[in-house]
C-alpha cells in the first residue's frame, strides 16, 4: 500500500452551477505532513469536507488503506480515523477543557458525568501527546492557541489517526504558530498523518512535507515541498486572465474621498486584526484590495460601513469622520455600499424589486413629496434601472427573491451606483454572478468612477481587480504589503508572493498610498 | 400603609409567599430547561392551563390525587410535544406556536369544562382531590420559622427541591451537558454528534413535565378546582422571571420567588383594604418594571462594548 | 398573482379545511345531533338577517384588532396589547360619553380621537422598552394587558359604575352612541369608520414613507439600519400607529354596541386579531376578509351553542388550529417545492 488515503477524481458540482471540485485527484502517505493551497474558492475546503463527510461528491471515489469508502456523516468520518479541526473553532466556552473535549463521548455513571474520569482521560491524552492543557480551565478564558490544542486533542481523542487542520495559523500569534508546529512534528513521530489547508507558503515550506496545489476548483498537481519553490508555488495558484474589455476615461484624480489614518483594530482578539492601516481614495479613482479572504478586508469594511466601531485611528468620508455620523448621514453625502453577504445585508429577500432599489433614496425630495411616496415615479425609475442593468424578472413590482443571484446582485448595484454617488465601498460585487451580468455592473462601477466617485473595491478575483483598478494595494495578516500605482507594472509571479505572505514591500512605497 | 407592613412581617405571610411562588417557580424551571436547549418556551401559560384542568379531572376520575397528578403531567407532556412538533419539526415561527396553544388552552379547557360539567366558570361541582399539606416533623415546632416553613403542600416543597434537581441537571448529567451544548453552540454539538432535534425535543418535553406541576398546583393545591382561566398570566410571569433570572436556575428562582413575593402582596393589600382592581396589578407592574431594569442594564452593556 | 402569493392562499386555504374537519370531528364526538349541529354552524349565520348582520357587527371590531395587529407584525413585533387598550380606551373614553355633551356628530368624533390618543400611548410603553432597551414587547404587552384590566376595573367600581344598574356603568349619551345603517341588519356605521382606517392604514403601510420603514425593518432588519433608517424610530411608529388603531376600535365598539361601559374584564378581541392579521398576511384589505371569516366562525359557533349541544368555545379551538397550521413553514413545505418550480417551468 503506497498510500494510506485517495481521493480519486472527485468532482464537486452544486445545485446552483458551481463547480468546486473538477476531477481532483488528491493522496495521503502515511505519517506525512501534507499541505494543500490555492486561493480562497480554489476548492480546498471543499474537497476535505467532502473528506470528513460533511459533503458528499458529485462523483469520484474514496480510498483508505486501498479499501473503497463510503462516508456519509461527520461520525462516519471520525469512524475510519478521520479527524477535521475547522477554522472557527467548534467549542464552548462555558465547558471546561475537560469537558469540551469528551463532549459526546462522556465518561458516565448512570447518566451522571464523572468529571474526575474525564479530568484523568484529559490528562493521559496530553500526556501521550504532550499537549499541556489543563483540564479543568474554562474554555473561554483561554488563548485561541490553546483552543486549537483542544480541538486537535478532540479529534485524537476520538481516534483520529489522519488529521485534517483548515487555516490553523489564521488566528495564531507567531510564537504559537512554533508551538503548533512542533506539537505538529511530534505527532507525526508517532505516526499520525496531517493535513495542513493554508495559503500561508512560507510555513508550508517549514512543515509540510509535501504540498497538493488547487485553482478554480482543480488540482495543479502534487509536488514534494523540498522540491518546489516559493515562487513556483505562488506562479501555480494565482493567475489570471487579462481581460481588457473595459476602458476607463484617462484623467487625474482629485481630492481624498475616503482618509483612513493609523487604523488599528483588535475586537476583542489578542492578534490585532488590522494593523496600522494608512490611505486615502481620491475622486476619480478605483482603489482595489488583493489579498487571500482572511487577511483583513472584511473587518475593514465592516469598519468604513459603521458595522464595528473605530477602535483607534481615524475615518475620514467626504471629509467627515464617520464616528460623528449615522448612516443616514452618510448616504445623504453620498455614500454607497455593495456589502458581501447579498441575501442578509444587500436586499429585503420578500420586499419588490421597486421597493429594493429606493431603500437609499425613498424619502429624497424625487421620490417622497411630505411623507407621501410618488409611486410613478418610483415606477419609472424602476422601469429605467431594469432596462439599464438588463434585470432579468416578472416586473418591478415582483418580489426579489424569485431572481437569480446575478440579477438580485445588479438590482444592489443599480440602487447603488446612483449619479450622486461619490464613495462606493464594493465587496465582492460579482461572486457568483454570471459574466453577463458581471460585465454590466463592471461598466456601472466605472461609469461611476468616470463621474468623479471614488471607489474601493474588496475582491477574490484577481481578473475583476486587474480589469477596473487603477491602484491596487496588497493585505496581508491585517496590514498593506504591496501598492501599485501602475498596474502595468504588475506580474503574476509578484503578486502571488505579496498575496501569499512571501514578500513585502518596503515602508516608503507603502506611505504612496497615503498621498501625503 | 402601617397595617399593611404590619401583615408583611407575620409568619403567615411569608408563609403565603411560599406556596404563591409555587406555581411560577415551577413554570420558570421549565423555561429554563428549555431555553438553555436554545428553544424558547413560549406556551407556559397555556400548558399550565391545560394541566391543571386534566389534574382535577382526572383525579375526579380516578379517584385519587396522584392519578390526577400523573394525568396532569400526562397532558403536560402532551402539549410540550405538539410544541416541539410544530417548532422544531414543521418550523413555526416559536411566539405564533406560543400563543395558539395559549389560545388553544384558554378555550379548550372552558369548552371540555362545559362538556363535563355543563358549567363554564369552575369545576366546584366535581368532587376533585387535592394535594395534601404536609407538616414536618421538629420543623414544625419552631416558632415563627416553623409557621413559615411547615405545613406548604407538597408541591411547594417539590417545586424548591426541583430548583436543586434542575441545577444538578443541567450541570451534572449527560442529557444537562447536551442540552447546554446546543443552546450554546449548535455547530459545536453537532460536530460531535449530538442529536440537536431529539436533545431540543427532549428539552421541551422535560419542561412541560415541570410546567404541568405548577398546573396541578394551581387546582389542586392552591385552589381545589378549575376556574377558567385561572392561571392568569403567570407563565407570562415566568417567562420574565426566566429571562431576569439569565436562564441560571437559582437566578431564575431568586426572580421567581420575587415575583411571588409581590403577588403575595397583592393579596394582603387587598385585605386591608386596598382596591382590589389597583392591587391585582400590583405582580404585573413589578414584573413591567424587572423586565425594563434587566433590559436596561443589558443596554448599557451593549453600549461600552 | 404571484407564485408565492397563490402559495399563501393556497395554504391557507388547506389550514382551513383541516381546521374545519376538525371541528366536524369534535362535533361528531360531543353532540348528540351532528348533522344538524353542523349544519347549524355552515348554514345557519346565513339564515336570517339579524345573523348576517350579526357577522358584520362582529367582524367591525375583528377589523380594527386585525389592523392593529397587522401593523405591528408587519416591523416582526410581536406586541399583544391590543387586548388591554381595546378594553381601557373604552373604559376612559364612557368618561366622555357620559358626563360631557357635545352636540352629536362632534361627540363622536371627539371620543374616537381621544381613544385613539390614548391608545397610542400606551402602546408606547412596551413599544418604547422594545425599540430602545430590547426588552420582550411579547412579556411587556401582555403585563400592561392586565394591568389596564386592573386599571379600568378601577376606574368602573370608583367612578364609573351605575349604583341602580344591575352591572355596568352609567349609562350613554345618545349623542355619543353611534346609529344603525340598516335596522334589518342592524349593522352600524362603525363600519364605514372600519373600512375607512383599512383605506388609511393601506396608504399609510404603502404609499407613505414610514409605512415603507416599518415593512423593511420587519423583512430584514440590517437591510434597514445599513439603508440608513431609523429602527427605534420606526419601531415606536409602528407601536403607535397600532396602538391608535386599537383605541378607536375599542370605542367605536363601545358606543355602537353598548348603551353603557359593561365589560367586566378583557374582551378577547387582541389575540383574535393576531390570527386575522396572519390568516390576511398583514395586508390591510385583506383583514377586512379575514374578519369576516371568524365573525361567520364565531357567529356559527354561536348559534350551534345556542340551539344544540355544542360549547360556543369551539371557534376559539378552531382559530388556535388555524394560528398553529398556517404559522408552520415547513407545513405542506415539499409540496410548496414542487409548487414553485412548476411555477418557474412555466
Amino acid at each position: 500500500m503506497e498510500y494510506l488515503l485517495r481521493m480519486e477524481n472527485v468532482s464537486k458540482i452544486y445545485g446552483n452551477g458551481i463547480v468546486a471540485n473538477k476531477d481532483v485527484s488528491f493522496s495521503l502517505k502515511q505519517g506525512e505532513i501534507h499541505a494543500l493551497v490555492g486561493e480562497n474558492g480554489a476548492g480546498k475546503t471543499t474537497l476535505m469536507k467532502i473528506l470528513f463527510g460533511m459533503e458528499k461528491p458529485s462523483s469520484g471515489k474514496l480510498y483508505l488503506r486501498d479499501k473503497e469508502l463510503d462516508i456519509n456523516s461527520s461520525n462516519d468520518a471520525i469512524k475510519h480515523g478521520i479527524g477535521m479541526v475547522h477554522q472557527h473553532f467548534m467549542l464552548l466556552d462555558s465547558f471546561t477543557v475537560a469537558q469540551n473535549i469528551t463532549l459526546g463521548i462522556e465518561p458516565a455513571n448512570h447518566h451522571f458525568v464523572d468529571e474526575n474520569a474525564a479530568v484523568a482521560f484529559t490528562e493521559q491524552l496530553s500526556r501521550q501527546y504532550n499537549f499541556a492543557v489543563d483540564p479543568r480551565a474554562v474554555t473561554g478564558t483561554l488563548p485561541v492557541g490553546i483552543k486549537q490544542k483542544i480541538e486537535i486533542l478532540k479529534a485524537l481523542a476520538r481516534g483520529a489517526k489522519i488529521l485534517i487542520l483548515d487555516e490553523p495559523t489564521a488566528v495564531l500569534t507567531p510564537q504559537e504558530t512554533e508551538q503548533l508546529f512542533e506539537e505538529l512534528v511530534k505527532l507525526k513521530k508517532q505516526g499520525y498523518t496531517i493535513v495542513f489547508i493554508s495559503h500561508k507558503i512560507k510555513e508550508i515550506k517549514a512543515i509540510s512535507d509535501r504540498v497538493t496545489i488547487m485553482r478554480a476548483g482543480c488540482s495543479e498537481g502534487v509536488f514534494n515541498t523540498s522540491e518546489i519553490s516559493e515562487q513556483e508555488i505562488s506562479n501555480k495558484i494565482v493567475g489570471w486572465k487579462i481581460d481588457t474589455s473595459i476602458h476607463k476615461k484617462e484623467h487625474a484624480f482629485g481630492e481624498a474621498r475616503i482618509s483612513v489614518t493609523n487604523l488599528s483594530y483588535y475586537g476583542g482578539e489578542k492578534v490585532p486584526i488590522l494593523q496600522d492601516i494608512n490611505f486615502q481614495v481620491k475622486s476619480g479613482m478605483i482603489m482595489g484590495i488583493a489579498g487571500v479572504q482572511g487577511n483583513g478586508q472584511v473587518e475593514l469594511a465592516e469598519i468604513l460601513t459603521k458595522s464595528r466601531r473605530v477602535e483607534s485611528g481615524s475615518v475620514k468620508i467626504n471629509q467627515s469622520d464617520i464616528q460623528s455620523m449615522t448612516i443616514k448621514e452618510m448616504r445623504e453625502k453620498g455614500f454607497g455600499y455593495i456589502p458581501e453577504d447579498r441575501q442578509r445585508q444587500g436586499v429585503a429577500l420578500t420586499a419588490a424589486v421597486n421597493e429594493n432599489l429606493i431603500s437609499n433614496k425613498y424619502d429624497t425630495e424625487k421620490f417622497c413629496n411630505k411623507g407621501i411616496l410618488k409611486k410613478k415615479k418610483i415606477s419609472e425609475y424602476a422601469r429605467q434601472m431594469i432596462a439599464e442593468y438588463s434585470v432579468k424578472c416578472s416586473g418591478e413590482n415582483g418580489r426579489i427573491d424569485g431572481l437569480s443571484g446575478g440579477n438580485m446582485q445588479k438590482v444592489v448595484v443599480a440602487r447603488e451606483c446612483m449619479e450622486e454617488t461619490k464613495v462606493l465601498i464594493a465587496e465582492q460585487p460579482t461572486r457568483g454572478v454570471d459574466i453577463g451580468a458581471a460585465h454590466i455592473i463592471h461598466q456601472n462601477i466605472v461609469k461611476l468612477r468616470d463621474n468623479g466617485g471614488a471607489v474601493l473595491l474588496f475582491s477574490a478575483d484577481m481578473a475583476e481587480l486587474i480589469k477596473l483598478s487603477d491602484v491596487l494595494a496588497v493585505m496581508y495578516e491585517g496590514r498593506f504589503v504591496a501598492y501599485y500605482e501602475n498596474l502595468s507594472e504588475i506580474t503574476e509571479e509578484e503578486l502571488g508572493l505579496y498575496m501569499l505572505g512571501i514578500k513585502k514591500q518596503d515602508e516608503s512605497q507603502i506611505r504612496r498610498m497615503c498621498y501625503e | 400603609m402601617r397595617e399593611l407592613l404590619n401583615i408583611i412581617f407575620t409568619a403567615q405571610f411569608l408563609h403565603s409567599v411560599f406556596r404563591v411562588t409555587t406555581p411560577i417557580l415551577f413554570a420558570s424551571l421549565g423555561a429554563v430547561i428549555a431555553n438553555r436547549a436554545g428553544v424558547a418556551n413560549i406556551a407556559l401559560e397555556g400548558i399550565m392551563l391545560i394541566s391543571a384542568f386534566f389534574g382535577v379531572f382526572g383525579s375526579a376520575a380516578t379517584g385519587s390525587a396522584l392519578g390526577g397528578f400523573l394525568i396532569a403531567l400526562l397532558s403536560g407532556l402532551i402539549c410540550s410535544g405538539i410544541l416541539a412538533l410544530f417548532t422544531l419539526y414543521y418550523r413555526a415561527n416559536v411566539i405564533l406556536g406560543g400563543i395558539a396553544i395559549n389560545s388553544l388552552a384558554s378555550g379548550g379547557t372552558v369548552f371540555l369544562l362545559y362538556l363535563f360539567t355543563g358549567d363554564k366558570g369552575s369545576s366546584t361541582s366535581v368532587a376533585s382531590k387535592t394535594l395534601p399539606e404536609i407538616a414536618i416533623p421538629v420543623l414544625k415546632d419552631i416558632p415563627f420559622l416553623g409557621d413559615i416553613l411547615s405545613g406548604q403542600n407538597v408541591m411547594t416543597y417539590l417545586a424548591f427541591i426541583m430548583i436543586l434537581v434542575v441545577a444538578v441537571f443541567l450541570g451534572k448529567t449527560t442529557l444537562g451537558y447536551h442540552i447546554r451544548a446546543v443552546g450554546e453552540n449548535l455547530k459545536a454539538a453537532e460536530s460531535v454528534g449530538i442529536n440537536v432535534k431529539l436533545t431540543q425535543t427532549i428539552a421541551l418535553l422535560l419542561s412541560g413535565l415541570l410546567c404541568a406541576c405548577g398546573g396541578a398546583f394551581m387546582s389542586m393545591g392552591y385552589l381545589s378546582s378549575f376556574t377558567r382561566d385561572m392561571v392568569s398570566g403567570r407563565g407570562w410571569i415566568a417567562v420574565a422571571a426566566e429571562a431576569i433570572g439569565r436562564s441560571n436556575p437559582i437566578g431564575t428562582a431568586a426572580a421567581s420567588i420575587a415575583f411571588g413575593f409581590f403577588n403575595a402582596i397583592a393579596t394582603a393589600a387587598s385585605t386591608v383594604g386596598w382596591a382590589s382592581s389597583l392591587v391585582q396589578t400590583i405582580p404585573y407592574v413589578s414584573t413591567l418594571i424587572g423586565l425594563f431594569a434587566f433590559s436596561y442594564k443589558e443596554y448599557l452593556k451593549l453600549k461600552k462594548r | 398573482m404571484s407564485r408565492e402569493k397563490s402559495f399563501h392562499v393556497l395554504r391557507t386555504t388547506v389550514a382551513l379545511i383541516i381546521a374545519m374537519l376538525a371541528a366536524f370531528a369534535v362535533i361528531f364526538m360531543v353532540s348528540d345531533t351532528p348533522i344538524e349541529s353542523i349544519r347549524l354552524f355552515i348554514l345557519g349565520p346565513f339564515s336570517k338577517p339579524r345573523y348576517i348582520g350579526n357577522i358584520i357587527n362582529t367582524a367591525i371590531p375583528l377589523i380594527f384588532s386585525g389592523l392593529s395587529m397587522a401593523v405591528v407584525f408587519q416591523a416582526s413585533q410581536f406586541n399583544m396589547g391590543a387586548e388591554g387598550i381595546f378594553y381601557f380606551s373604552g373604559a376612559v373614553i364612557s368618561l366622555i360619553a357620559i358626563w360631557v355633551p357635545l352636540p352629536v356628530g362632534v361627540h363622536q368624533v371627539v371620543i374616537i380621537l381621544a381613544a385613539a390618543v390614548i391608545g397610542a400611548l400606551i402602546m408606547l410603553i412596551p413599544g418604547y422598552l422594545k425599540a430602545k432597551y430590547g426588552a420582550s414587547e411579547l412579556v411587556t404587552s401582555l403585563m400592561m394587558n392586565s394591568i389596564l384590566l386592573g386599571l379600568g376595573s378601577y376606574l368602573m367600581t370608583r367612578v364609573l359604575q351605575d349604583p341602580m344598574a344591575s352591572n355596568g356603568s352609567y349609562p350613554y349619551l345618545d349623542t355619543a352612541k353611534i346609529p344603525v345603517i340598516i335596522p334589518a341588519f342592524k349593522v352600524h356605521y362603525g363600519l364605514f369608520i372600519a373600512l375607512l382606517c383599512v383605506a388609511a392604514v393601506s396608504v399609510f403601510l404603502y404609499k407613505t414613507k414610514w409605512g415603507y420603514e416599518i415593512r423593511m425593518v420587519g423583512i430584514n432588519a440590517k437591510f434597514a439600519s445599513y439603508s440608513g433608517i431609523n429602527i427605534v424610530k420606526t419601531i415606536i411608529i409602528a407601536h403607535l400607529v397600532s396602538g391608535a388603531i386599537a383605541g378607536i376600535g375599542g370605542s367605536v365598539e363601545s358606543i355602537a354596541m353598548h348603551t353603557r361601559f359593561e365589560w367586566n374584564g378583557l374582551p378577547g378581541y387582541g389575540f383574535t386579531g393576531a390570527l386575522i392579521a396572519m390568516l390576511a398576511n398583514n395586508n390591510p384589505v385583506s383583514v377586512i376578509y379575514a374578519a369576516l371569516f371568524v365573525a361567520y366562525l364565531s357567529t356559527g359557533a354561536d348559534i350551534v351553542a345556542r340551539l344544540s349541544d355544542v360549547p360556543a368555545e369551539m371557534s376559539t379551538i378552531l382559530q388556535s388550529l388555524i394560528i398553529l397550521l398556517i404559522a408552520s413553514e415547513r407545513f405542506l413545505h415539499s409540496f410548496k417545492q414542487r409548487w414553485m418550480e412548476r411555477g418557474i417551468a412555466k
